[in-house]
Formats: structure tokens, C-alpha cells, sequence
């Protein structure tokens, strides 16, 4: 395996099916389609078995200049490699998810899913700041397209929202970025990683990035897109969205902001810890009384994203290893979740949360497995969201007993919104006859969700299979951060009883 | 006739257009297809003589014109999408009984005319390449005289294209009342001795409104939306094309070559110009209906962004500026030839946005085309559109004008709204009526070509063409 570019061919696979999806039946569409998205996940699993956790921090580096000034230049550390291995297990699982529930324009749909694999990977693996942009961006085109063709009733004016919301977040980190190569000279993530720009050049670098990375995170107030994205969006594409497109915003702050800009991370740790702050509260209360589940869901994934601005800005090792484990278990746990709806959904044909109730009797497989996220999205022990947000509120009260104060509440809430839904979903009577004459999960619906409830529980109980490609990563960002971390109120201080102790026991020692 | 060697392209096309026109005065309605093919033959090779001397000749005509690689730069773009523009315009005028071969003669008459333009290094030879390009325009936008729209565009374009050569003409006299010379390095020597005279500055301003008209920019833009909406849509395919990079081009040679030292005097004009047209042409395209109108509120927008380039006013911002019409005309050619295939059922040529809605079920590749030309124009990546935005705002930011950039960019984020309904109404509306089937291979592979180039394969090009415009704006300094 050792020679072949891996990191290309993840991105090439998936773009040559999806071009080759345009021109074939819908039946084979899907073939292509499922077929090209196991490679990349056989791929990205090739590549987390030959990743060296001790080795060097940049691997897998491929370069090839391409003239002017962009190079392709593709390489990961283990925090890349981890994102990646998400994306490719879940994009597999979306494909699967649309196999029956797509019906029209079968190709293009398989195409577009296709080239935002493709878009997503490159712009994990970037290690060219334009290259990062090109992909970064261009993920929004088959976004747009599939939240507008497939989606539910008011699917244009969410694509709109979406794309512009988006849009507009990202070019302003444009204009830093090209601040940063005229200043640095460089395109180069990984030496633009270690330069140190002037500090009042830094908080207007990181503001510009700020404006496109919580956009995508997305952090509370600028969250108001992904609500309506997601309700209008079809199964899969939602799954998509949480699961790894949401990633790509703290993928961002882990990648340039805390490295390239320590300085003004610092400056505006209290402002992150307010927004977040005000995000787990906000949105969890907002998701307590959604009657769209989708909508719940949603709302719920902007308060967990909250955990991983909290731990990323604490600066801590628990803090970012924990805002990493978040971004892993909330992608898995948010596409269980709608593909949890989606299985109700195609069902019966509505998200309304009342129109269902008491399938527990009717659906006693999907009740199990709903019961599996449920848990794991309150963060239940055992499961992959306790761990990262076990490890991130502990990273975040080392920076800030306040903070973690403010987010150790949206963890009641979250259980709070959570269970409530489950209730009334999965317990009670049935008060539906057509709701009551859903047959349980296919095979295919198993397989979609069970391979999810096993990685969420390998995640939950034995953690460190995805701490340790990172550790030293996480490590190297920390020596970074050190001249800048926040000191805490929460460390423990000599008090004053201490010279008393002393002259106590000297004068026992006397008698 | 060494000395004519470097003249060799214009030498093509002006002797050829001669040919051309007699032939096609005696041969009628049946030249039609020979005249365009010896006219697009002409091109070519005036494209394949840029090749030589005509590259780095230097000064020709004690300063009257330079052969030099800026303007073959320029001649290389202009001359292929002339060509475009004549295949364009296949099977287009077939029902015009009275002259349906004078197109193509016209066009290359208009070519001679943007080859003067870009490569004129004086104020009289920048008139008269200027004018001969206007002539032959005015006549172009009028071609189908009978039609009443077509009409009233060419004399909309011809009586404000007349004005604004009045403004132009009342510059250039200025100025070389002023400077006593009509060269441009005469000029700038003496907008450098001294701090420039309220004449001077009065006649660079003139000059450059009369520029801004030609490239449609902001405020003297008004006549576009009309005269593209009016003018048949292959005339309106050159017009967006090659007179824009010619005027866009020498109005990047002037404002360097010829009043270099007063760079800041025309930087608040071209800064001005620039956002103005950006955020009109990215606003007024709102409510539009008309495919064509919407693309004419495009191309003012992006000459704002081109002209971006040009207020960085270095090296870097001129290359960007050659990097950006580039890839700009290829983009629109292709969209305009996409607008060309828009017929009703009878073949009557259809405008409407509305008429486009779900392309993407009807004619898969040709809203696919569409969607890559729209997406580019619009600066999303990885579409290779993105490339030249980016390399302007590059510039402006090396150049110190980062507040520069950052408003341009958020005009693009503000422009990025029509183009995506664009596509939004191919790809996500019912299917409307289907259009008939236009059986043109050639414009077919052009629009092929086109989208090949602004797709992702692009960026396999950012090295030859961007060392190339490199050394084409090196030869200005």
C-alpha cells in the first residue's frame, strides 16, 4: 500500500464516481455510488491502520506544485485523519440512507454526494492555505444543489439561506488568508502553523476567520441557517450536514485559528466562552419546545457544538481532546439521529413529533437503537458523547469555573430535551392507527444504524483508539498555546492556615 | 518591410476585411458561410502571427504604438473571441434577406480597431482604434434594423457612444494642451515634473470617463443593460467579450504608461469605479428577467472587480487585471452561447429567465454548462473563476488596500445571489416548455471547451497563464 498517493486517490475516487454517475441508469448510480464511498472508506481505513501515532506529525504528504501560488499539497496529522475516517464512514451510511427514499433524479443526486466527499476530504487533508479554501468552499455547491432539489416544502429558501450565510463567513477569511501569504510568504498550513504573527495583526486575522468558521461550527447567534437547512434537507444530506460539514468549522479553529493565531485565541477566550455560554443554554431551551423532531435535533447539535468551542478555547489537553471527541461522537450520534427520524419519516411522512407515540410495541428494533443515540447524545457513560464532554467541561473548568458551569447545565437540558422526545416518540399509547401499523427496521435500516451504535460504543468504552493518533498532535498545539493559555480560577491555592499549620506542628515537634 | 513586421496581425486583418467586404458585396446572400469561415480564418492567423516580432518589437511609429507582449496578450484574447463570436452567429442571421454576410467583415473591422486599442501608446492612435472599434459596434448593434429593440439599441449605444467620445476627445485635448505631446510617455513625463496642473487633472478625469464608457463601467454604464438586451444576441456575445478586455486593456496601459506618476490621481477614480460598478452590477441585477439584461448587470460587475486590479496599480495588480479578462471572457462567451441555444418551439430566440426553469431535467449538459458558467461568474470555488477574483484581491491587499478588497469581496457575496437563482430556477423549478433542439456541433464543442476551462481543470493552467500575464504586465513597467 506503501507508494500509492492515498491521500489523492480519496479524493479522486469519489470524484471520478461521481462524474460517472451522471452518465448511467439510476440503478447503477446507486451502485457507483455505494461502491465508490467503501473504497474511500476502505481507503481512509488503510489509512488510520499505516498512520504512526509516534511518527512525524505531517503524514501521508504528497506535493506537486501546480504553478502560481497554490500547490497541491496533501498531508494529515491525526486530528485530519480522524475527521476523515469520519467522513468516509459516514458518507458509506448516507448512500445506503438514500438507497430507497430518493426516487427522483437518482444520478445527479449520487453525483452531488459524490463531489462533496470529494470537496470534504481535500479539505481535510489540504496543507495549502488556498487549496483548503478552494475545497472548503466548494463544498457548498453540492450542499446547495441537494438541500434545493431534494428537500422538503421550503427547501429554496433554505438552500439560499445556507449558501449565502456561508458564502459570506468564508470570504472574509479569504481576505486574511491573503494577508497571511503576502506577510508570511507562504501557502504552507504546516509553516504557517509555526509563524508568529504580530499580535495586532492577529486579532483581526482571527476575527476573519472567526466570521467563517462559526458560521459553519455554527456557534450562537450566527446558528440561524442550520435549523432550516436541516429540516428542508433530505436524510442523508442532514446526516451530511451534522455529521461532517459542521466538523469542517471546528476542524478550522483547531487548524488556524489556535495555531496560527495564539495571541488573538486568547484575547477572545472570554467572548467564546460567552457565546457558547449562551448557545448550550439558549439552543437547548429552543430544542425543548420544537415539535419538528428534526428541528429538535438540529437545535440540539448547535449546543453540542458549543462543548467543542469550549474546549478548544480552555487550551488545555482534556479541553481539546475533549472538543475532538465531541466533533467524533456528535457525528456519529446527530446522523444516527436523523437517520432515526428518516426512518419514521418514510414512513409515515411527517416530523411531527405528536403524530407518533408508543412505537416501542410496534418497532421494538428501532426503539432499541433510538434508545442507543438517545443516551448517547445525553452523554450517558459507555457512550462517545461522555467522554468528550466529560473531557471538554473538565479542560473547561481548569480554564473557567463559570464556563463550565454555564455548560454543565446544557447537559441537564440536553437530557431534559432528549428523553422528553424519546418519550413521547417511543413510550405512551398509541394514539395513531397508521402510526401504530409501521413495521419495524429492514435489514437495510440495519445496517445502517447498527454499524453507528457499535462505533459509538467502541468510542464510549475503549476511547482510546481515537485519543491516541491525536495525542501528540493535541500535544504540539498545546506547547503552542502555552504562553497564552488562560490561567483558571479553579486551581488550588495555598490559603493562609498554612504558616499556622507549621508553627502548630513545630511546636508539637517541641514538646 | 522589416518595419511592418511587427504590424503583421492588424496587416491580416485589415487587408482581409477589405477582401472579405468585397467578397461579400458580390456574392450576396450565398457568401455567407464562405465570408464568416475566411473571416474566422483571418482571425486565427492574425492569432498565429502574434508569434515574432509582432510579441517585442517595441515602439513602432516614433511612439505612436508598441509591439509588445502586453498587447499581444491582449490581441491573443481578443482575436479567439472575435472568432467566437462570427461562429456565434451561425444560422442566427439566416433569415435576414438583405445582408446576411457583412457580420463577419464588420467584426474583424472592429477587431483591427481593439488591436490598435491595446496596443496604442499615444493619445491619437488610442482614438482612432478606439473609434474604428465604436463604428463598426454602432453598425453591429443596429444589425437587424428592422427589428424595432435591435434598432433602438444601436442608436442608444451610438448617440451615448458619440458623447462619450466627445468626453474623450475633450480629454485628450487637454491634455496634450497641456503636455504638448499626445504620447503616453510624454504625458507621464509631465504629470512627473510637477505636481499635475488643475488642467491635467481635468483632462485625465475626462479621459477616463470616456474609457469608462467603453468598458461600461460605472456611472457611464447606463447604456449596457440596453444595448446587450437589444443588440442580436451574437452581437451581444462580442460585446461582452473582446471590446471590453480591449478597452479594460488600454485603459490599464494609460493609466500606467501614461500617467504613472500620477497614480494617485486616478487611483481615487478607478477605486470609485470599481465598488460603484461592483455593487450596481451585483444590486440592479435583482429584479431582472431578461437572461440577457442580467448578464449585462454581470459584466459590469465583474469590470469592477477587474478594475480592482488596477487601482493595486503595480505589477502584480496589472497582471491580475490581464488574468482576470482572460478568464472573464471565457466565462461569459460560454454563458452567452448558452443563451444562444435558448429558442421557442419555432426557433424564435426566447430571453426569459423563467423560460430556463428545470434545464437540469430537460437538457441535462446544457444546464450543467449553464450552472459552471453561472457558479463561476459568481467567484464560488473550485470553479476557476474563483482564481482571478482571488488574485485582484490579492493584489489590492499587497498593494495596501485591504479595505479595498474587503468591499469588493462582499459585492461578490451580495452579486453570488443572481447568479445562484439562475440555477436555482434550472435545477430546483418544474420543467417549462422545452426549447427546440439547436443542431450547431461547433458552438457545441466551444461551450464544451469553455466549461472545461472553468471547471477545476483550470487551476492546471494558474502557472503558464499566470507567468505569462506576469511578463505581459512586465512589459508596461
Amino acid at each position: 500500500m506503501i507508494g500509492l498517493p492515498l491521500l489523492s486517490l480519496l479524493v479522486l475516487v469519489p470524484l471520478i464516481g461521481g462524474v460517472l454517475c451522471l452518465f448511467v441508469s439510476a440503478r447503477a448510480a446507486r451502485w457507483v455510488a455505494l461502491v465508490a464511498t467503501l473504497a474511500c472508506l476502505e481507503i481512509s481505513i488503510d489509512l488510520w491502520l499505516l498512520f504512526d501515532p509516534e511518527g512525524p506529525q505531517w503524514q501521508f504528504v504528497e506535493k506537486m506544485p501546480l504553478g502560481g501560488q497554490v500547490d497541491w499539497a496533501l498531508g494529515i496529522d491525526g486530528i485530519a485523519l480522524l475527521l476523515i475516517v469520519l467522513t468516509a464512514f459516514l458518507m458509506a451510511i448516507s448512500i445506503g440512507a438514500s438507497w430507497r427514499s430518493i426516487e427522483k433524479r437518482v444520478p445527479e443526486y449520487m453525483a452531488y454526494f459524490l463531489l462533496m466527499e470529494a470537496l470534504i476530504m481535500g479539505a481535510f487533508a489540504a496543507q495549502d492555505l488556498f487549496l483548503f479554501y478552494i475545497f472548503f468552499e466548494g463544498g457548498l455547491i453540492p450542499m446547495y444543489l441537494i438541500i434545493g432539489i431534494w428537500g422538503g416544502a421550503e427547501r429554496i429558501k433554505a438552500s439560499y439561506k445556507f449558501f449565502l450565510y456561508t458564502f459570506f463567513g468564508s470570504v472574509l477569511m479569504l481576505i486574511a488568508m491573503l494577508y497571511m501569504v503576502g506577510t508570511a510568504g507562504t501557502t504552507s498550513i504546516p509553516a504557517l502553523m509555526a509563524y508568529d504573527f504580530s499580535s495586532s495583526a492577529q486579532t483581526w486575522l482571527f476575527l476573519a476567520f472567526f466570521a467563517s468558521f462559526a458560521v459553519k461550527l455554527p456557534m450562537w447567534p450566527v446558528h440561524t441557517w442550520l435549523p432550516d437547512a436541516h429540516v428542508q434537507a433530505p436524510t442523508a444530506g442532514s446526516v451530511i450536514l451534522a455529521g461532517v460539514l459542521l466538523k469542517l468549522g471546528g476542524y478550522g479553529f483547531i487548524r488556524f485559528s489556535l495555531p496560527m493565531f495564539p495571541e488573538g485565541s486568547a484575547e477572545f477566550i472570554p467572548f467564546m466562552f460567552v457565546l457558547s455560554g449562551i448557545a448550550v443554554v439558549y439552543t437547548s431551551l429552543v430544542a425543548l419546545v420544537q415539535r419538528d423532531m428534526k428541528k429538535l435535533i438540529a437545535y440540539s447539535s448547535v449546543a453540542h457544538m458549543a462543548f467543542v468551542t469550549f474546549g478548544l478555547f480552555a487550551m488545555n489537553r482534556q479541553g481539546i481532546e475533549g472538543a475532538m471527541m465531541v466533533m467524533l461522537g456528535h457525528g456519529l450520534v446527530s446522523g444516527a439521529l436523523f437517520l432515526c427520524v428518516g426512518v419514521i419519516y418514510d414512513r409515515l411522512h411527517t416530523r411531527e413529533i405528536a403524530r407518533y407515540g408508543g412505537l416501542a410495541d410496534n418497532m421494538p428494533g428501532y426503539a432499541l437503537l433510538f434508545m442507543v443515540f438517545t443516551m448517547a447524545s445525553i452523554g450517558l457513560p459507555g457512550t462517545s458523547n461522555f467522554v468528550g464532554e466529560f473531557l471538554s467541561l473538565v479542560g473547561t473548568y481548569h480554564a473557567s469555573s463559570w464556563a463550565a458551569i454555564a455548560g454543565t447545565t446544557g447537559i441537564i437540558l440536553g437530557a431534559a430535551y432528549m428523553l422528553w422526545l424519546y418519550w413521547r416518540i417511543c413510550f405512551g399509547t398509541q394514539r395513531n392507527a397508521d402510526a401504530a401499523a409501521m413495521p419495524d427496521l429492514s435489514l437495510r435500516e440495519w445496517w445502517l444504524l447498527a454499524p453507528i451504535a457499535l462505533a459509538v460504543m467502541w468510542m464510549g468504552i475503549y476511547p482510546e483508539s481515537f485519543l491516541r493518533p491525536m495525542r501528540n498532535d493535541v500535544g504540539r498545539l498545546i506547547i503552542r498555546l502555552e504562553r497564552v493559555a488562560p490561567a483558571g480560577d479553579s486551581r488550588l491555592t495555598l490559603g493562609k492556615g498554612a504558616s499556622h499549620l507549621g508553627d502548630h506542628d513545630h511546636s508539637g515537634a517541641g514538646h | 518591410m522589416s518595419r511592418f513586421a511587427p504590424l503583421l496581425p492588424e496587416i491580416i486583418l485589415a487587408v482581409g476585411g477589405l477582401v472579405l467586404m468585397m467578397l461579400a458585396a458580390f456574392t450576396g446572400r450565398r457568401g455567407t458561410t464562405l465570408v464568416s469561415w475566411f473571416a474566422v480564418a483571418l482571425l486565427i492567423a492574425a492569432t498565429v502571427a502574434l508569434i515574432g516580432p509582432p510579441s517585442h518589437a517595441g515602439p513602432l511609429f516614433d511612439g505612436m504604438v508598441s509591439a509588445d507582449l502586453f498587447a499581444s496578450f491582449g490581441k491573443a484574447v481578443i482575436f479567439p473571441s472575435a472568432a467566437v463570436a462570427i461562429i456565434a452567429a451561425r444560422g442566427w442571421f439566416d433569415q435576414d434577406t438583405e445582408h446576411p454576410s457583412e457580420y463577419s467583415v464588420l467584426i474583424v473591422f472592429a477587431a483591427v480597431g481593439m488591436a490598435v486599442m491595446v496596443s496604442s501608446t499615444s493619445l491619437v492612435s488610442l482614438y482612432v482604434g478606439l473609434e474604428l472599434n465604436s463604428l463598426a459596434g454602432y453598425v453591429l448593434a443596429s444589425y437587424q434594423r428592422r427589428d424595432e429593440r435591435s434598432a433602438e439599441a444601436g442608436l442608444k449605444y451610438f448617440v451615448l457612444g458619440a458623447l462619450a467620445s466627445g468626453i474623450l476627445l475633450y480629454g485628450i485635448s487637454l491634455l496634450y494642451g497641456f503636455t504638448g505631446t499626445t504620447s503616453f510617455t510624454g504625458v507621464a513625463a509631465a504629470f512627473g515634473r510637477e505636481a499635475p496642473s488643475l488642467g491635467l487633472l481635468f483632462g485625465l478625469v475626462f479621459v477616463l470617463a470616456g474609457l469608462a464608457f467603453k468598458a461600461s463601467a460605472v456611472p457611464f454604464h447606463m447604456w449596457t443593460p440596453d444595448v446587450y438586451e437589444g443588440a442580436p444576441t451574437p452581437v451581444t456575445t462580442f460585446f461582452a467579450s473582446a471590446p471590453k478586455v480591449a478597452s479594460v486593456l488600454l485603459a490599464v496601459r494609460l493609466c500606467i504608461e501614461g500617467m504613472g506618476p500620477a497614480t494617485d490621481a486616478w487611483r481615487q477614480i478607478v477605486i470609485f469605479a470599481a465598488l460603484a460598478s461592483i455593487f450596481l452590477g451585483a444590486v440592479a441585477a435583482y429584479g431582472q428577467t431578461n437572461i440577457k439584461r442580467l448578464l449585462a448587470y454581470s459584466s459590469i460587475n465583474n469590470v469592477g472587480f477587474a478594475l480592482i486590479g488596477l487601482a493595486a496599480g503595480d505589477r502584480q495588480g496589472a497582471s491580475s487585471v490581464l488574468f482576470y479578462m482572460t478568464v472573464y471572457v471565457v466565462m461569459t462567451v460560454g454563458a452567452f452561447l448558452c443563451v444562444l441555444w435558448m429558442r421557442g418551439e419555432d426557433g424564435e430566440p426566447v430571453e426569459s429567465i423563467a423560460s430556463l426553469s428545470g434545464l437540469a431535467q430537460r437538457q441535462p449538459g446544457f444546464a450543467a454548462a449553464l450552472a459552471i458558467f453561472m457558479f463561476s461568474l459568481a467567484g464560488v470555488p473550485p470553479l476557476f473563476g474563483f482564481w482571478p477574483k482571488l488574485l485582484v484581491f490579492n493584489a489590492a491587499v499587497h498593494a495596501g488596500y485591504v479595505a479595498l478588497a474587503v468591499a469588493g469581496i462582499l459585492g461578490a457575496v451580495i452579486g453570488a445571489y443572481y447568479y445562484l437563482k439562475i440555477v436555482k430556477v434550472m435545477y430546483m423549478d418544474e420543467p417549462a416548455a422545452p426549447y427546440a433542439r439547436v443542431r450547431e456541433p461547433l458552438q457545441g464543442l466551444l461551450v464544451l471547451l469553455a466549461a472545461l476551462f472553468v471547471s477545476p481543470l483550470g487551476y492546471l493552467l494558474i502557472g503558464p497563464l499566470g507567468s505569462l500575464t506576469d511578463r505581459a504586465a512586465g512589459s508596461l513597467f
